[in-house]
Protein backbone atom coordinates (compact mmCIF):
# COMPACT_ATOMS: atom_id res chain seq x y z
CA UNK A 1 0.00 0.00 0.00
CA UNK A 2 1.45 2.98 -0.85
CA UNK A 3 1.16 6.54 1.91
CA UNK A 4 -1.04 8.78 -0.26
CA UNK A 5 0.99 12.97 -0.75
CA UNK A 6 4.47 12.06 0.12
CA UNK A 7 5.54 14.00 -2.65
CA UNK A 8 2.27 15.37 -4.30
CA UNK A 9 0.32 18.27 -2.28
CA UNK A 10 -2.67 17.12 -1.16
CA UNK A 11 -5.43 18.93 -2.51
CA UNK A 12 -7.71 20.36 0.38
CA UNK A 13 -4.55 21.69 2.34
CA UNK A 14 -2.24 22.04 -1.05
CA UNK A 15 0.76 21.33 0.98
CA UNK A 16 2.30 16.96 1.29
CA UNK A 17 1.28 15.45 4.88
CA UNK A 18 4.39 15.85 5.78
CA UNK A 19 4.65 19.72 5.68
CA UNK A 20 1.28 19.64 7.36
CA UNK A 21 2.70 17.13 10.33
CA UNK A 22 5.66 19.40 10.96
CA UNK A 23 3.90 22.92 11.33
CA UNK A 24 1.76 21.05 13.59
CA UNK A 25 4.13 19.73 15.58
CA UNK A 26 6.03 23.05 15.87
CA UNK A 27 3.06 24.76 16.71
CA UNK A 28 3.08 21.94 20.00
CA UNK A 29 6.74 23.45 20.06
CA UNK A 30 5.51 27.10 20.25
CA UNK A 31 3.39 26.32 23.54
CA UNK A 32 5.80 24.12 25.19
CA UNK A 33 8.64 26.39 25.09
CA UNK A 34 5.84 29.39 25.50
CA UNK A 35 5.04 27.59 28.79
CA UNK A 36 8.58 27.83 29.68
CA UNK A 37 9.07 31.60 28.52
CA UNK A 38 6.16 32.69 30.76
CA UNK A 39 7.52 30.89 33.79
CA UNK A 40 10.85 32.53 33.03
CA UNK A 41 8.72 36.39 33.10
CA UNK A 42 7.19 35.28 36.10
CA UNK A 43 10.11 34.25 38.16
CA UNK A 44 11.82 37.54 36.83
CA UNK A 45 8.88 40.16 37.39
CA UNK A 46 8.60 38.32 41.05
CA UNK A 47 11.78 38.59 42.01
CA UNK A 48 13.27 40.93 44.46
CA UNK A 49 14.97 43.97 43.60
CA UNK A 50 18.43 43.31 43.12
CA UNK A 51 17.87 39.64 43.83
CA UNK A 52 17.29 38.81 39.89
CA UNK A 53 21.41 37.61 38.30
CA UNK A 54 22.85 39.95 35.83
CA UNK A 55 25.62 38.99 33.21
CA UNK A 56 26.34 35.73 34.84
CA UNK A 57 26.40 34.44 31.32
CA UNK A 58 29.35 34.67 28.75
CA UNK A 59 28.04 36.94 26.48
CA UNK A 60 30.89 36.27 23.71
CA UNK A 61 30.31 32.19 24.15
CA UNK A 62 26.61 33.19 23.68
CA UNK A 63 27.38 35.10 20.51
CA UNK A 64 29.60 32.66 19.11
CA UNK A 65 26.64 29.85 19.45
CA UNK A 66 23.99 32.45 17.74
CA UNK A 67 26.57 32.70 14.85
CA UNK A 68 27.39 29.07 14.56
CA UNK A 69 23.25 28.10 14.83
CA UNK A 70 22.44 30.79 12.04
CA UNK A 71 25.54 29.33 9.96
CA UNK A 72 23.67 26.08 10.57
CA UNK A 73 20.40 27.21 9.20
CA UNK A 74 21.58 28.49 6.29
CA UNK A 75 23.57 25.50 5.69
CA UNK A 76 20.14 22.83 6.37
CA UNK A 77 18.47 25.54 3.30
CA UNK A 78 21.64 25.13 1.05
CA UNK A 79 21.31 21.53 1.47
CA UNK A 80 17.16 21.39 0.44
CA UNK A 81 18.24 23.59 -2.58
CA UNK A 82 21.33 21.19 -3.48
CA UNK A 83 18.29 18.23 -3.24
CA UNK A 84 16.26 20.83 -5.33
CA UNK A 85 18.96 20.94 -7.97
CA UNK A 86 19.99 17.26 -7.85
CA UNK A 87 23.62 18.06 -6.88
CA UNK A 88 24.26 15.36 -4.58
CA UNK A 89 27.76 16.52 -3.78
CA UNK A 90 26.77 19.70 -2.82
CA UNK A 91 23.88 18.44 -0.04
CA UNK A 92 26.66 16.12 1.38
CA UNK A 93 28.93 19.21 2.02
CA UNK A 94 26.22 21.32 3.07
CA UNK A 95 24.71 19.22 5.78
CA UNK A 96 28.02 17.38 6.94
CA UNK A 97 28.23 21.52 7.77
CA UNK A 98 25.29 21.51 9.82
CA UNK A 99 26.03 18.43 11.89
CA UNK A 100 29.39 20.09 13.13
CA UNK A 101 28.27 23.27 13.73
CA UNK A 102 25.30 21.43 15.76
CA UNK A 103 28.34 19.54 17.48
CA UNK A 104 30.18 22.94 17.99
CA UNK A 105 27.16 24.60 19.35
CA UNK A 106 26.40 21.43 21.51
CA UNK A 107 30.33 21.55 22.96
CA UNK A 108 30.33 25.17 23.95
CA UNK A 109 26.77 24.55 25.77
CA UNK A 110 28.72 22.06 27.46
CA UNK A 111 31.63 24.25 28.46
CA UNK A 112 29.06 26.88 29.53
CA UNK A 113 27.47 24.35 31.86
CA UNK A 114 30.60 22.91 33.37
CA UNK A 115 31.68 26.70 34.39
CA UNK A 116 28.07 26.82 36.15
CA UNK A 117 28.84 23.63 37.75
CA UNK A 118 32.83 24.58 38.75
CA UNK A 119 31.62 27.53 39.80
CA UNK A 120 30.76 27.74 44.29
CA UNK A 121 29.07 29.95 46.06
CA UNK A 122 30.22 29.82 49.94
CA UNK A 123 28.17 31.51 52.60
CA UNK A 124 30.65 31.88 55.81
CA UNK A 125 30.43 31.59 59.42
CA UNK A 126 31.75 35.26 59.58
CA UNK A 127 28.61 36.15 57.55
CA UNK A 128 30.20 37.00 54.61
CA UNK A 129 29.91 34.84 51.00
CA UNK A 130 32.98 33.67 48.74
CA UNK A 131 32.26 33.28 44.94
CA UNK A 132 34.69 31.76 42.30
CA UNK A 133 35.31 28.44 40.45
CA UNK A 134 36.75 25.51 41.84
CA UNK A 135 40.33 25.11 41.89
CA UNK A 136 40.59 22.36 44.50
CA UNK A 137 39.76 20.37 47.67
CA UNK A 138 41.97 18.78 49.84
CA UNK A 139 41.62 15.25 50.32
CA UNK A 140 40.88 15.06 53.78
CA UNK A 141 37.59 17.83 52.86
CA UNK A 142 34.44 16.92 54.57
CA UNK A 143 32.15 19.56 54.90
CA UNK A 144 29.96 17.49 57.15
CA UNK A 145 32.89 16.68 59.35
CA UNK A 146 34.45 20.16 58.86
CA UNK A 147 37.90 18.76 57.87
CA UNK A 148 39.76 20.05 54.98
CA UNK A 149 39.80 23.00 52.80
CA UNK A 150 38.68 24.09 49.44
CA UNK A 151 40.27 26.50 47.07
CA UNK A 152 38.34 28.84 44.84
CA UNK A 153 39.59 31.35 42.27
CA UNK A 154 37.12 34.10 42.87
CA UNK A 155 36.93 37.22 45.79
CA UNK A 156 34.85 37.68 49.27
CA UNK A 157 31.64 39.97 49.71
CA UNK A 158 29.83 41.36 52.60
CA UNK A 159 26.77 40.98 50.73
CA UNK A 160 24.84 38.15 49.16
CA UNK A 161 23.84 40.81 46.21
CA UNK A 162 26.80 42.40 45.53
CA UNK A 163 26.98 38.75 43.77
CA UNK A 164 23.99 39.13 41.26
CA UNK A 165 24.97 42.08 39.52
CA UNK A 166 28.27 41.01 38.00
CA UNK A 167 27.98 43.71 35.29
CA UNK A 168 28.26 46.77 38.26
CA UNK A 169 31.08 48.48 38.22
CA UNK A 170 32.02 47.07 41.84
CA UNK A 171 31.62 43.35 40.46
CA UNK A 172 33.91 44.92 37.22
CA UNK A 173 36.45 45.95 39.67
CA UNK A 174 36.81 43.27 42.08
CA UNK A 175 40.08 41.18 42.14
CA UNK A 176 40.01 37.45 41.89
CA UNK A 177 42.61 35.55 43.83
CA UNK A 178 43.18 31.96 44.72
CA UNK A 179 40.93 31.90 48.17
CA UNK A 180 41.36 29.13 50.58
CA UNK A 181 38.66 27.85 53.07
CA UNK A 182 38.75 25.96 56.33
CA UNK A 183 35.78 23.57 55.97
CA UNK A 184 35.16 24.46 60.12
CA UNK A 185 34.34 28.39 58.58
CA UNK A 186 31.61 26.97 56.39
CA UNK A 187 28.01 27.28 56.97
CA UNK A 188 26.70 26.77 53.54
CA UNK A 189 28.24 25.81 49.91
CA UNK A 190 26.58 25.31 46.79
CA UNK A 191 27.82 25.50 42.80
CA UNK A 192 25.91 27.13 40.27
CA UNK A 193 23.57 24.12 39.46
CA UNK A 194 19.96 24.48 38.77
CA UNK A 195 18.73 24.02 42.32
CA UNK A 196 21.01 27.22 43.13
CA UNK A 197 18.27 29.62 42.71
CA UNK A 198 15.55 30.56 40.42
CA UNK A 199 17.54 31.84 37.68
CA UNK A 200 19.79 28.78 37.16
CA UNK A 201 17.10 26.91 37.50
CA UNK A 202 15.03 28.13 34.64
CA UNK A 203 18.55 28.48 32.49
CA UNK A 204 19.67 25.27 32.53
CA UNK A 205 15.73 23.66 32.18
CA UNK A 206 15.20 26.17 28.84
CA UNK A 207 18.66 25.53 27.52
CA UNK A 208 18.59 22.10 28.46
CA UNK A 209 15.74 21.65 26.83
CA UNK A 210 16.79 23.30 23.87
CA UNK A 211 20.21 21.63 23.80
CA UNK A 212 18.03 18.40 23.64
CA UNK A 213 16.18 19.65 20.42
CA UNK A 214 19.32 20.24 19.15
CA UNK A 215 20.82 17.29 19.58
CA UNK A 216 17.93 15.71 18.58
CA UNK A 217 17.58 17.48 15.27
CA UNK A 218 21.36 16.49 14.59
CA UNK A 219 20.47 12.87 14.94
CA UNK A 220 17.78 13.06 12.34
CA UNK A 221 20.10 15.31 10.21
CA UNK A 222 22.83 13.19 10.57
CA UNK A 223 20.47 10.22 9.77
CA UNK A 224 19.79 11.93 6.55
CA UNK A 225 22.85 12.71 5.90
CA UNK A 226 24.20 9.21 5.95
CA UNK A 227 21.94 6.28 5.75
CA UNK A 228 18.65 7.68 4.93
CA UNK A 229 20.47 9.39 2.03
CA UNK A 230 20.23 5.92 0.04
CA UNK A 231 16.56 7.08 -0.61
CA UNK A 232 18.11 9.71 -3.05
CA UNK A 233 18.76 7.33 -5.90
CA UNK A 234 14.97 5.58 -5.12
CA UNK A 235 12.76 8.27 -4.28
CA UNK A 236 14.11 11.48 -4.69
CA UNK A 237 11.25 14.05 -4.06
CA UNK A 238 10.06 12.74 -1.26
CA UNK A 239 13.63 12.53 0.08
CA UNK A 240 13.54 16.31 -0.83
CA UNK A 241 10.78 16.76 1.15
CA UNK A 242 11.98 14.62 4.11
CA UNK A 243 14.92 17.51 3.62
CA UNK A 244 12.51 20.39 4.06
CA UNK A 245 10.78 19.01 6.73
CA UNK A 246 14.07 18.41 9.28
CA UNK A 247 14.89 21.86 7.90
CA UNK A 248 11.66 23.92 8.95
CA UNK A 249 12.45 21.87 12.64
CA UNK A 250 15.85 23.26 12.17
CA UNK A 251 15.28 26.63 11.75
CA UNK A 252 12.62 26.68 14.55
CA UNK A 253 15.67 25.48 16.68
CA UNK A 254 17.16 28.63 15.92
CA UNK A 255 14.02 30.61 16.47
CA UNK A 256 14.12 29.80 19.79
CA UNK A 257 17.72 30.40 20.46
CA UNK A 258 16.99 34.03 18.71
CA UNK A 259 15.04 34.88 21.88
CA UNK A 260 16.50 32.72 24.61
CA UNK A 261 20.06 34.44 23.69
CA UNK A 262 18.99 37.76 24.59
CA UNK A 263 16.83 37.09 27.34
CA UNK A 264 19.10 34.81 29.35
CA UNK A 265 22.72 36.61 28.28
CA UNK A 266 21.63 40.71 27.24
CA UNK A 267 19.08 41.47 30.15
CA UNK B 1 15.50 25.61 -14.09
CA UNK B 2 14.02 23.99 -11.24
CA UNK B 3 10.89 24.99 -9.51
CA UNK B 4 10.01 24.23 -5.63
CA UNK B 5 7.51 21.76 -5.75
CA UNK B 6 4.83 24.21 -3.53
CA UNK B 7 5.25 27.47 -4.70
CA UNK B 8 6.23 28.41 -8.14
CA UNK B 9 10.07 29.79 -7.28
CA UNK B 10 12.29 29.18 -9.37
CA UNK B 11 15.28 27.89 -7.26
CA UNK B 12 18.84 28.35 -8.13
CA UNK B 13 21.89 27.37 -5.59
CA UNK B 14 24.30 30.58 -6.19
CA UNK B 15 21.12 33.27 -5.77
CA UNK B 16 20.51 31.21 -2.59
CA UNK B 17 23.81 31.51 -1.52
CA UNK B 18 24.09 35.02 -2.03
CA UNK B 19 20.27 35.34 -0.51
CA UNK B 20 21.91 33.28 2.40
CA UNK B 21 25.05 35.45 2.54
CA UNK B 22 22.34 38.57 3.40
CA UNK B 23 20.80 36.88 5.63
CA UNK B 24 23.56 35.84 7.75
CA UNK B 25 25.26 39.41 7.11
CA UNK B 26 21.83 41.05 8.80
CA UNK B 27 21.96 38.46 11.24
CA UNK B 28 24.75 39.16 12.43
CA UNK B 29 24.30 42.90 12.54
CA UNK B 30 21.34 42.24 14.46
CA UNK B 31 23.21 40.34 16.73
CA UNK B 32 25.98 43.03 17.63
CA UNK B 33 23.22 45.86 17.73
CA UNK B 34 21.54 43.42 20.70
CA UNK B 35 24.73 43.22 22.79
CA UNK B 36 25.38 47.07 22.29
CA UNK B 37 21.93 48.05 23.32
CA UNK B 38 23.02 45.64 26.40
CA UNK B 39 26.14 47.07 27.24
CA UNK B 40 25.08 50.94 26.51
CA UNK B 41 24.40 53.29 29.55
CA UNK B 42 22.86 55.66 27.56
CA UNK B 43 19.85 57.45 28.94
CA UNK B 44 17.49 54.22 28.41
CA UNK B 45 16.24 52.77 31.69
CA UNK B 46 16.03 49.00 31.93
CA UNK B 47 12.63 48.12 30.76
CA UNK B 48 12.71 50.41 27.48
CA UNK B 49 16.27 48.56 26.67
CA UNK B 50 14.84 44.82 27.80
CA UNK B 51 12.14 46.17 24.61
CA UNK B 52 14.06 47.37 22.16
CA UNK B 53 16.70 44.36 22.57
CA UNK B 54 13.45 41.95 22.33
CA UNK B 55 11.93 44.20 19.01
CA UNK B 56 15.77 43.44 17.86
CA UNK B 57 15.23 40.02 18.12
CA UNK B 58 11.66 39.60 16.71
CA UNK B 59 13.76 41.22 13.30
CA UNK B 60 15.92 38.54 13.90
CA UNK B 61 13.36 35.70 13.92
CA UNK B 62 11.71 37.95 11.51
CA UNK B 63 14.96 37.14 8.43
CA UNK B 64 14.85 33.62 9.60
CA UNK B 65 11.09 32.25 9.41
CA UNK B 66 9.81 34.54 6.76
CA UNK B 67 13.23 33.93 4.43
CA UNK B 68 14.67 30.65 5.56
CA UNK B 69 11.51 28.97 6.42
CA UNK B 70 10.25 30.65 3.07
CA UNK B 71 6.91 31.97 5.30
CA UNK B 72 6.91 34.89 3.28
CA UNK B 73 5.26 32.45 0.79
CA UNK B 74 3.57 29.74 2.12
CA UNK B 75 0.49 27.87 1.46
CA UNK B 76 -2.71 29.09 3.19
CA UNK B 77 -2.78 26.21 5.29
CA UNK B 78 0.26 27.14 6.77
CA UNK B 79 -0.77 30.37 7.75
CA UNK B 80 -4.35 29.14 9.52
CA UNK B 81 -2.24 27.11 11.73
CA UNK B 82 0.17 29.41 12.67
CA UNK B 83 -2.75 31.91 13.54
CA UNK B 84 -4.45 29.43 15.71
CA UNK B 85 -0.62 29.37 17.07
CA UNK B 86 -0.37 32.90 17.56
CA UNK B 87 -3.52 33.03 18.77
CA UNK B 88 -3.16 30.17 21.92
CA UNK B 89 0.49 31.66 22.47
CA UNK B 90 -0.67 35.14 23.21
CA UNK B 91 -3.37 33.29 25.86
CA UNK B 92 -0.57 31.29 27.30
CA UNK B 93 1.34 34.05 28.11
CA UNK B 94 -1.85 36.47 28.55
CA UNK B 95 -3.35 33.76 30.94
CA UNK B 96 -0.38 32.82 32.97
CA UNK B 97 0.24 37.09 33.70
CA UNK B 98 -2.95 37.77 34.58
CA UNK B 99 -3.04 35.03 37.27
CA UNK B 100 -0.03 36.24 38.59
CA UNK B 101 -1.40 38.57 41.00
CA UNK B 102 -4.49 35.91 41.83
CA UNK B 103 -3.37 34.93 45.49
CA UNK B 104 -5.54 33.08 47.88
CA UNK B 105 -6.89 35.62 50.33
CA UNK B 106 -5.27 36.31 53.22
CA UNK B 107 -1.82 35.44 51.13
CA UNK B 108 1.25 37.39 53.49
CA UNK B 109 3.14 39.47 50.62
CA UNK B 110 6.64 40.60 50.93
Amino acid sequence: MEIPYTVQPRPDTGIYNAKVGIWLFLASEVMLFGGLFSAYILLRVGAEPGMWPHGWLNVTLGTVNTILLALSAITTLLAWVACKVREFGKFKFFHACTILLALTFLGIKSYEYRDKLIHYEIALTSGKFADGHLVEKSKDFDLAKKTGTVTLHGHIVEDRKELMDLRSPEAQAAKHTDITIAAADIKKMENYAPRHNTFTAIYFTLTGLHALHILGGTLVIFYLWGPGSKMWFTDHERFTNRIEVSGLFWHFVDLVWIFLFPVLYLT
Amino acid sequence: MIFMSDSEHPVDLKSYIRRCAVILLAVICTTSLMIATSFSHIGTGWTARVAIILGIASVNAFLVAGYLMHLLSEKKMVYALLAFTVFFFIGLLGLTIWASNDFPPGTAMH
